[in-house]
């Protein structure tokens, strides 16, 4: 009879937590390998507006990206108005010709052709300096743009 | 002396520094945008020829600085803009088009070859209407191209199209491209911007 006793004991015996390590280390590296880090610190406010007719943009690498947007909390001596981010640092009008022509150099000849521009510019700014610079684009002969937006409807957020 | 056993090293930490790295990385992480739409600038040369296009084939779009919308000099909410353009393109007034399914309205565009749109913004338009006007730009084009992908190849365009790109696609892509080329040339994106 007593070979079918259950065994008493009163506290519940502890959850081994020596998995825990595993575990917590794979999400890490999920987290690590789809991490991308930012290429440029942007000094602007960049709060993408929403499109649902979007396309990829497939090449990393021939893509050339220009920010606007009017300056973050942190670069309030800069106006309020909109402005231009090239690189790290804030720019004019007049500079995208420049920073369009160094980033061709860095690039292949053969590749120069399939260069794609993106606009990333906040959903506030004026349409007035995408103008701008869509004028100045066309003058050095960049005529492939992406006006990238985030995914979603344009009417209702 | 005598050898003695390294001892054991405890372990009990490790979960800590890794959770420290694990939120390290869940705050830096910023998933990168990158989808948009695409568009074509024109070039710059001046071409000294004028193109005489009727005025029934150009569809006004004018976006105002309080990001109201004049379109064909009447006032639309965004909402209509989708339907009003869908309707412009496919009219197919001088009835060469024989896959249009528009009403066939004289006073519209021609063929879908012949209409243009034209969208215009003055310096104060926001920049968040202006994309909502191109997107659903784009989209009555879309929805068309659909439609006509659907009825010729039973597939929609935006699927051909996803299948053109995905690598893993199993079918023939020289075929499929043309395809996806035949319809583009059916409803080409006839979209310019005056400045």
């Amino acid at each position: 009879m007593s070979k079918f006793k259950k065994k008493k004991s009163g506290a519940l015996p502890a959850i081994s937590t020596a998995s825990l390590p595993d575990i917590v280390f794979m999400l890490l590296f999920f987290f690590m390998v789809a991490t991308v880090m930012r290429e440029n610190t942007l000094m602007i406010e960049n709060n993408l507006p929403f499109a649902d007719q979007v396309e990829k943009l497939d090449k990393k690498d021939l893509v050339m990206y220009i920010y606007a947007g009017k300056p973050s909390e942190n670069f309030k001596q800069y106006g309020t108005e909109a402005r231009i981010q090239l690189n790290d640092k804030l720019a004019d009008v007049k500079d995208i010709a420049a920073f369009i022509a160094a980033e061709r150099a860095a690039k292949r000849e053969e590749l120069i052709p399939f260069l794609t521009t993106a606009l990333k510019v906040d959903s506030d700014a004026n349409m007035g300096l995408i103008g701008d610079i869509k004028q100045e684009l066309r003058k050095v002969n960049a005529l492939k743009i992406n006006y990238t937006t985030k995914k979603g409807s344009v009417f209702g957020r | 002396m005598a050898k003695r056993a390294a001892p054991e090293v405890n372990a009990g930490s490790m979960a800590d520094i890794a959770f420290l790295l694990l939120i390290f990385f869940l705050v830096t992480t910023t998933i990168e945008v990158d989808s948009g739409i695409n568009r074509k600038l024109p070039p710059m040369e001046e071409s000294d020829e004028d193109v005489v296009i009727k005025q029934k084939n150009i569809f006004t779009v004018l976006l105002n600085g309080k990001d109201q919308l004049l379109v064909e000099d009447e006032l639309m909410e965004l909402k209509d803009l989708r339907k009003a353009a869908v309707e412009f393109l496919d009219n197919g007034g001088d009835g060469s088009c024989n896959y249009c399914n528009g009403k066939k309205d004289p006073k519209s565009s021609d063929n879908p070859d012949k209409a243009i749109i034209s969208l215009k913004n003055e310096r104060e338009t926001t920049y968040k209407t202006y994309i909502a006007v191109q997107n659903e730009l784009v989209a009555a084009y879309n929805e068309l191209r659909n439609i006509r992908a659907q009825n010729v190849h039973g597939k929609s365009f935006t699927e051909m199209e996803a299948n053109y790109k995905d690598v893993n696609w199993p079918g023939n892509k020289e075929r499929l491209k043309e395809k996806i080329d035949q319809i583009k040339l059916e409803y080409p994106q006839k979209l310019s911007e005056v400045q």
